[in-house]
C-alpha cells in the first residue's frame, strides 16, 4: 500500500510537470496572449503593394508593437491590398489622420506595417480605414529605377 | 534461380504476415483500451514505469541539447547580426523537431528496450499463457495498459524536452554570449504560433509515442520465448522504433509544415 502510494505521488510530480512544461511552452514561448486578447479594434488600409508583409506581421508607432496583422485580401475593384490590423483595446487613442506605411525591420528582418499618428482630434474607431499608406519598398522596383535615373543621366 | 525466387517470396510474405499481425494485435489491444477506465491503477503504474524513469535522461538530454543548440547557431547567426533571433529560432528547433525526435529516440531506447523485453520475458517464463489459461486476456491486463501509458507519458516527456531546453539556450545566450534577455522571449513569443508550432510538436510526439510502444509491445509478445528470442527483440525494438521515428517524423513534417515551409 506504502509502495503505491509514493508511486502515484511521483506520477503525479510527472504529470504535473509536464503540464507545466505545455504550459510554458504555451504561455512563455509561444503567441498564446494573441489569441486570448480578442479584446481591441480592427482597423485597416488599403496598400498599392504590401511587399512580403504576411498575416500575424506586428503593427508598430514608435517602434512599439500596439497590434498585429489579423487579414489580408486582394480587392478586384481598387486592385488594391486590404490589409486588416487589429490593435490592441488600451492603444484607441491614434487620431483619423493616422497613416499607414509597410516597412522592413532592418535590411534582412520581417515586413511589418507602421503606424505615424497624426494630429487629428478624433480617433479611430473599429472598422475605420487609414486613407494615407505607403506601400512596401520592393527592392527590385528601386534598383530598376536607380538604373533607368543612370542611363537618363549618362544620355546628356 | 527458382530456389532464390522460392527464397525471396518466402521472405517478403513472412514480413508481411508479420506486418499483418502486428495491425491484429494492436487492434485488439485498443478495443481494449477503454476497459482501462475502469482500472486506473494500472496504468498509472506503466506512467511510472514508463515515463518517470526516463525522466532522468530526458531532462538532461534536452538542457544540453538546448544549451548546444544556443552555441552553435550564435556563433553562425552574429555574422549576420540576427543574434537576436537566437530565441526563436532554438524554440522553432526543438518545439518542432527535436523535441518530439530526440525524446522518441531516448525513449525507444529507455523505456521500449525495457517493454520489450519484459513481456518477452513473461513470454518465455509463460506468465502470458498462465495467464489466458485464469481467462484473463494478457492483451488488455499487459499489453493495453503500458500502450496507454507509452501514449500518455510521450507528449510530456517531450514537452519536458523542449521546456528545459529552451531554458537551457536562455540561460546560455544571456549568461554566456550576452544576448538581451527581452529579445530572447520577445523575439520568441512572435515568432512561435501555438497552433502551428506548438500544437503541431504535441501532435508529432503522441504519434511517436504510439508507435514506439506499439512497436516494443509488439516485439515482446512476437518474441521466440527463449533468452535468445527476448534478446534479439529487444535488439528490433530499439532499431524499427527508430527508424520509423524517422520516418514518420519525415512525412508528418511535410503533412504539417509543407504548405507554409
Amino acid at each position: 500500500m506504502r509502495r503505491t502510494k509514493t508511486l502515484e505521488i511521483w506520477v503525479g510530480l510527472f504529470v504535473a510537470m509536464g503540464f507545466a512544461a505545455l504550459l510554458m511552452l504555451a504561455m512563455r514561448v509561444s503567441n498564446i496572449t494573441s489569441y486570448i486578447d480578442n479584446e481591441g479594434y480592427e482597423i485597416s488600409a488599403a496598400f498599392e503593394n504590401i511587399g512580403g508583409l504576411t498575416v500575424r506581421a506586428p503593427v508598430r508607432v514608435a517602434g512599439v508593437r500596439i497590434g498585429r496583422v489579423s487579414d489580408i485580401r486582394f480587392d478586384e475593384d481598387t486592385f488594391q491590398a486590404i490589409v486588416t490590423m487589429h490593435i490592441e483595446a488600451r492603444y484607441d487613442r491614434l487620431p483619423l489622420d493616422t497613416s499607414a506605411s509597410i516597412l522592413t525591420d532592418g535590411l534582412l528582418g520581417e515586413n511589418y506595417v507602421g503606424l505615424e499618428p497624426g494630429g487629428e482630434e478624433e480617433y479611430l474607431k473599429d472598422g475605420d480605414r487609414i486613407e494615407i499608406t505607403q506601400s512596401a519598398l520592393v527592392l527590385e522596383k528601386l534598383i530598376g529605377q536607380f538604373l533607368f535615373s543612370r542611363s537618363q543621366g549618362s544620355d546628356k | 534461380m527458382i530456389d532464390t525466387l522460392q527464397q525471396l517470396g518466402a521472405w517478403a510474405l513472412q514480413r508481411l504476415e508479420r506486418v499483418g499481425r502486428s495491425h491484429l494485435f494492436i487492434l485488439r489491444v485498443v478495443v481494449g483500451l477503454p476497459e482501462l477506465l475502469a482500472r486506473p491503477g494500472l496504468v498509472v503504474q506503466q506512467i511510472f514505469a514508463i515515463g518517470v524513469l526516463s525522466l532522468p535522461i530526458i531532462l538532461v538530454a534536452g538542457l544540453f541539447v538546448g544549451m548546444v543548440l544556443a552555441l552553435q547557431l550564435y556563433n553562425t547567426m552574429v555574422n549576420f547580426g540576427a543574434e537576436q533571433s537566437l530565441g526563436p529560432v532554438v524554440a522553432l528547433s526543438l518545439v518542432r523537431e527535436l523535441g518530439p525526435v530526440v525524446t522518441a529516440l531516448l525513449f525507444a531506447g529507455r523505456a521500449g528496450s525495457a517493454l520489450a523485453a519484459e513481456i518477452g520475458l513473461m513470454k518465455a517464463t509463460e506468465q502470458l499463457s498462465s495467464m489466458e489459461m485464469m481467462a484473463v486476456d494478457p492483451l488488455r491486463r499487459i499489453i493495453a495498459p503500458r500502450l496507454a501509458g507509452g501514449i500518455l507519458a510521450m507528449p510530456l516527456l517531450a514537452a519536458m524536452f523542449s521546456a528545459i531546453g529552451i531554458s537551457g539556450g536562455f540561460v546560455v545566450a544571456t549568461g554566456l554570449l550576452g544576448v538581451d534577455s527581452n529579445a530572447y522571449w520577445s523575439q520568441m513569443q512572435a515568432n512561435v504560433d501555438l497552433f502551428d508550432d506548438v500544437m503541431n510538436g504535441v501532435i508529432k510526439s503522441v504519434v511517436f509515442g504510439m508507435v514506439v510502444t506499439w512497436i516494443a509491445v509488439f516485439e515482446g509478445f512476437d518474441a521466440i520465448p527463449t533468452s535468445e528470442g527476448v534478446a534479439r527483440a529487444t535488439t528490433r525494438t530499439v532499431v524499427n522504433s527508430s527508424l520509423a521515428v524517422l520516418g514518420l517524423d519525415f512525412i508528418l513534417t511535410a503533412l504539417m509544415f509543407g504548405d507554409n515551409g
